[in-house]
């Protein structure tokens, strides 16, 4: 029987260890898992929900015709074992039947997120536009059509032309004589399917895919555009005529500022 | 030539049965074979059904996540089938990592490399608390936390998708087992096998010893990678109950005294 000294000496021994231990391995799976910039395929749940769904099994992959979905390997920077693309390699050839999400056992990848109702039949049915693997972005300090050189196979590459990127035209007040082309990405269509960086001709794709929670901003529930329709209709919604206290207002106004 | 089958029987059908598996899932992903596709997380059986590795998901539900039914019934499958039938025979009948750490310690062995173990203060209990604190950090980070560091399944899946720099890691595993500590990633480190350990009491086939038969020569003792296990050789006749014991089958291969088989469980308490 060890002395009871000895005892806690052990434990407190044991405890450091461990403790030592999950502070190195809990930093190195925060590094791991904060690879922002990682491309998921189609119908990926949020990547927060994403590390944690995923089994790693690579039935995306698998299923994949086009070689495009990869498993991060280790020293790829991203969370080994998940699945993603990198599109000026292999972009996303937005399939219609969408081989890679129905395979998914663990809900990581949800049909439900790239599926829209049929108004004839009154099915849901796979869409692959309602993908969101990312958005486009141009640099259009290096996107040559941007200088005024004509070339628009972003464009022509992208699968929702003239809806996920339309081309801008602009006089070019340097020649006086021709028209700028620029391709400007509409963020509410753009799957990020990355054909367009894919097709990219500058040295650096000009147009590059980022994931959709780096790029989107919000503008809040409380800008409403007044000229839209549906967006209008969220006023309708809105309960203006609740009654505000006006002993709350009173008490507010009244309140010595250490009550607030 | 027969004999030499005949003392490694089930050290050969182990390695058969290993790199079949992972032959059948490498075709899979580059021929398209249907009998086993996926990895070791998980797997897509006959193209029917899944089956799926019970750690694993215990740390994604620590990760505050429910996955979907068929992962857990894949989980289920595998569970059940080591708790009741084939105990932590994972470990050296599945594990492509088995075969690294095995030529480790055979090298060790070549190398007579027994006295000069450096005095690592660890004892095998060590992988339990591995164990409980990948459940713990799993919670805390939102993610599954061995499957991001897990050298075992850096091997399997490198094998099947491709390795990265996932080789440096099995490097590690093997010069850790080889230089470090014997059977030192297996019988201390790998929570995987430690998960195997706790599940298996009731599980089917277990060694028996015979004691009458045993001469104690010790060569049991001697290939065991979980001698502790073995604590009843020479002593009493029985079964070897403890989880541990990964029915590996090197003691029955190796004993000349037909000390040792395996058998059906008694469930004698």
């Amino acid at each position: 029987m060890p002395s009871r000294r000895e005892t806690i000496k052990k434990m407190l021994q044991g405890a450091g260890f461990l403790g030592l231990g999950g502070l190195t391995w809990g930093a190195y799976i925060d590094e791991a898992k904060s690879a922002e910039l990682i491309l998921r395929p189609p119908g990926a749940i949020p990547e927060k929900d994403f590390v944690k769904a995923c089994v790693k099994c690579g039935e995306c992959v698998i299923a994949c015709p086009y070689g495009t979905l990869k498993l991060a390997e280790p020293g790829d920077k991203k969370p080994v074992g998940t699945p993603f693309f990198e599109p000026r390699k292999i972009a996303c050839e937005m399939c219609p039947d969408i081989p890679c999400v129905p395979v998914c056992p663990s809900g990581a990848l949800n049909a439900d997120l790239v599926s829209s109702l049929n108004e004839k039949t009154q099915e849901e049915k796979l869409n692959i536009n309602k993908a969101k693997m990312g958005v486009a972005v141009v640099d259009t300090s290096s996107c040559i059509a941007y200088w005024g050189i004509q070339c628009d196979i972003c464009y022509r590459a992208c699968p929702l032309m003239d809806e996920a990127i339309e081309l801008k035209y602009e006089r070019n007040e340097r020649t006086g004589k021709h028209a700028f082309l620029k391709p400007v990405i509409n963020n509410e269509v753009c799957t990020g399917c990355g054909l367009c960086e894919h097709a990219c001709v500058t040295e650096l794709p000009a147009i590059k895919i980022l994931p959709l929670a780096v790029i989107l901003g919000k503008a809040g529930s409380h800008y409403i555009k007044g000229w839209d329709k549906n967006d209008e209709k969220r006023l309708e919604e809105n309960n203006t005529k609740e009654d505000e206290s006006m002993e709350k207002a009173l008490k507010y106004l009244n309140s010595d500022w250490k009550d607030l | 030539m027969s004999s030499l089958i005949k003392n490694n029987k089930f050290l050969i059908l182990r390695r058969i049965v290993q790199i079949s598996i992972l032959v059948l899932f490498v075709g899979a992903n580059y021929f398209g074979w249907t009998i086993i596709r996926g990895d070791l997380s998980t797997a897509k059986v006959l193209n029917t059904f899944y089956i799926s590795d019970p750690y694993f998901v215990i740390q994604t539900f620590a990760s505050g996540i429910i996955v979907a039914g068929d992962v857990l019934v894949g989980a289920l499958i595998i569970l059940l089938f080591y708790g009741l039938i084939g105990g932590r025979a994972f470990c050296s009948w599945v594990c492509p990592m088995n075969i690294v750490t095995d030529t480790a310690n055979r090298l060790r062995k070549i190398l007579k490399m027994y006295k000069e173990d450096v005095k690592v203060p660890v004892n095998r209990k060590l992988r339990y608390w591995i164990l409980g604190l990948s459940i713990l950090l799993s919670g805390i980070f939102g993610t599954a936390a061995f499957e991001t560091v897990s050298p075992v399944s850096m091997l399997h899946r490198g094998i099947i998708f491709g390795m990265g720099f996932g080789w440096a890691a099995v490097l590690l595993v093997f010069f850790f087992d080889l230089f470090v500590l014997q059977n030192g990633w297996c019988g201390y480190v790998c929570p995987l096998g430690a998960f195997y350990s706790l599940t298996n009491k009731i599980s089917i086939f277990k060694v028996k010893h015979t004691v009458e038969n045993c001469t104690e020569c010790n060569k049991c003792l001697i290939v065991c990678p979980e001698k502790q296990v073995l604590k009843i050789i020479g002593k009493k006749s029985g079964q070897i109950t403890k989880g541990e014991c990964t029915n590996c089958g090197r003691c029955i291969d190796v004993c000349e005294d037909n000390a040792l088989k395996f058998s059906f469980n008694k469930y004698k308490k």
